[in-house]
């Protein structure tokens, strides 16, 4: 049915093949905003212990997929959902799933650094408290915030204002509440996009180590982080054919693989930076 | 500096004029509204700082510790004080803010995360914009007819009910405000990390707006200190303790500073008239003291 040269019919095989398994089964039929037809047609499956990257032109709704992947986008008006999305074979979008618990076992990083108005501590054991941890919860601080390598800066000031820190800073302590509850996945939506190079480049050396222990998808508007961080890549791109702007995917596979030998000539031409 | 070379044919250019010089007509129009302002802002001040002069040449030669805790004098009695006044004043003020507090923030949580965009918030925002206008002695009478009439006595709680009215509208449109000033993205964190609406609203909305609220609920408190109207008709006035022989008497008339002042102006007596200033001297001091401390709860950031 889709006569269009940039089908979706012909990328590459997404199926799980054997030796990864795949963690989250995402498959985006058709997504609304109201009328406006955001996403249709996109499959991506994100492989356990993977960083898979999303990219594309803005507007293509690569934030958009992520953010079904924990329901976050039940949160925005005229919502409405077609596929599934299945964590370990189960669908979060199933009428008896309940989006806030999803949400507990899905840690998310967002654009910009958003620590909340409490103290560094408080900050990282937001999560812990919310699911009413009974364990150490000291020792769990400690460990979230090596995880997310901000230990050192802060262990001095942990009764200081998370909104104290600087930017990458804040952004490292957003990911250490993330992390502090043990989530399987962490998604992170443009993590690094308003932070300077230097920061950039620690949340990217902390994705490598996080990736030891999470599944992690990332959207990014910068090529060369999914190059450098990504194991696998899907692609988005905007379909105005049919008057409005939805995003679909053109392709999906090995970051090495896309980036290289792109199957779609959109792809190529897009990583080429023949348009943005 | 270096000179870049000109090419051939162009003129060096005129050095340009960079010095101020008060004969442009700029310069001129820019220095004399800055004039302008200044003086407008000293004359502005000058109102609020005659009436504080005033008060400290007029009440501050008074002013004693006996005023304190004293009750206030009859006809032609030398001294006395208006301790009674105090404590009407500031119990009918508590009574106001228990009432008005919780149910002014929990409509604000409604308005500002719950519903914002609903008829219902926005019948309720209206109501409560049309209320900040209302005329103090209107929130009288309606407690005169509801609380005064159906008890069938003046009492603080009538009193308290008549000043809840006036502040309600202030800390729920200000705590709504101050909720709306919460950063969406700490709100989205909030969800993203697995809080119900709920939760959202208590451990991060609520503590994060806390400053903002304060400061809506001590700008109306100070408000309420200072009427006067509302309680003419509900606590009217007394000249005795709100606490008798160790037994409370709130269901019945009951004194506070803005009505022994009203009262105490009018007669022909020197004493009630030098206590009537130092009485406002003492409610002045009250109000700058409640916005003072709103100030600092408001700066207090974690």
């Amino acid at each position: 049915m889709r006569a269009t040269p940039q089908s979706p019919k012909s990328q590459t095989s997404v199926e799980s093949n054997g030796t990864s398994q795949v963690i989250i089964d995402c498959k985006i039929d058709n997504l609304y905003y109201g009328k406006f037809l955001a996403v249709r047609d996109s499959h991506i499956p994100i492989e356990k212990g993977d960083i898979t990257a999303f990219i594309g032109p803005s507007g293509c709704g690569k934030s958009t997929a992520l953010r079904c992947l924990n329901r976050m986008n039940d949160l925005v008006r005229g919502f409405r959902f077609e596929g599934h999305v299945h964590i370990r074979s189960q669908d979060i979008y199933a009428s008896n799933v309940d989006p806030v618990v999803v949400r507990r076992y899905i840690g998310m990083v967002f654009q910009q650094p958003n620590p909340f108005a409490m103290s560094i501590f408080h900050n990282v054991a937001f999560g812990l408290r919310l699911n009413r941890y009974q364990g150490n919860m000291t020792e769990r601080v400690e460990q979230a915030l090596h995880g997310a390598a901000l230990w050192d800066e802060v262990k001095d000031k942990l009764k200081q204002s998370g909104l104290s820190l600087s930017g990458g800073q804040q952004q490292r302590l957003c990911i250490a509440r993330a992390i502090a509850t043990e989530p399987e996945v962490l998604l992170m939506d443009e993590p690094c996009s308003a932070l300077d190079p230097i920061a950039t480049r620690r949340i990217e050396e902390l994705m490598q180590e996080l990736k030891q222990k999470y599944t992690i998808a990332v959207v990014t508007h910068n090529l060369q982080q999914a190059m450098r961080v990504a194991d696998k890549t899907a692609f988005m791109y905007v379909d105005t054919s049919r008057g409005g702007r939805t995003g679909y995917l053109v392709e999906y596979g090995d970051t090495k693989e896309l980036f290289e030998n792109p199957a779609q000539e959109y792809t190529r031409q897009y990583i080429r930076g023949e348009f943005s | 500096m270096r000179q870049v070379a000109m090419p051939p044919g162009v003129q060096e250019v005129e050095q340009p004029q960079l010095r101020r010089s008060l004969s442009d007509r700029r310069t001129l129009i820019s220095t004399l509204l800055s004039i302008v302002t200044g003086a407008m802002t000293v004359i502005a001040c000058v109102p609020l700082f005659s009436v504080l002069l005033m008060l400290l040449w007029r009440g501050g030669v008074k002013l004693s510790w006996q005023l304190l805790t004293e009750l206030p004098p009859t006809a032609f009695e030398d001294g006395g004080g208006f301790g009674n006044a105090i404590v009407g004043t500031l119990v009918m003020v508590g009574i106001a803010a228990l009432l008005s507090v919780p149910f002014g923030i929990l409509a604000a949580v409604f308005l500002a995360e719950f519903d914002p965009e609903s008829k219902t918030a926005a019948v309720v925002r209206f109501c409560a914009k049309t209320l900040t206008g209302l005329p103090s002695i209107l929130a009288g009478v309606f407690a005169y007819a509801t609380v005064v009439l159906l008890t069938g006595t003046y009492s603080a709680p009538a009193g308290g009910i008549a000043l809840a009215l006036l502040m309600l509208p202030t800390v729920m449109l200000t705590a709504e405000e101050a909720m709306k000033m919460v950063p969406t993205r700490m709100k989205e964190a909030a969800i993203g990390m697995g809080c119900t609406r709920s939760q959202m609203v208590w451990r991060v909305v609520l503590p994060t707006a806390l400053p903002g609220m304060l400061t809506g609920v001590m700008l109306a408190v100070a408000r309420a200190c200072g009427e006067t109207a509302p309680l003419l008709f509900t606590a009217l006035f007394s000249n005795y303790w709100i606490v008798q022989d160790g037994t409370p008497a709130l269901m019945a008339p009951t004194a506070s500073l803005a009505v022994l002042i009203y009262n105490f102006s009018g007669m022909p007596f020197e004493n009630q008239i030098e206590l009537a200033w130092a009485a406002a001297l003492i409610l002045v001091l009250l109000v700058l003291a409640i916005n003072i401390l709103g100030q600092l709860l408001s700066r207090r950031r974690i």
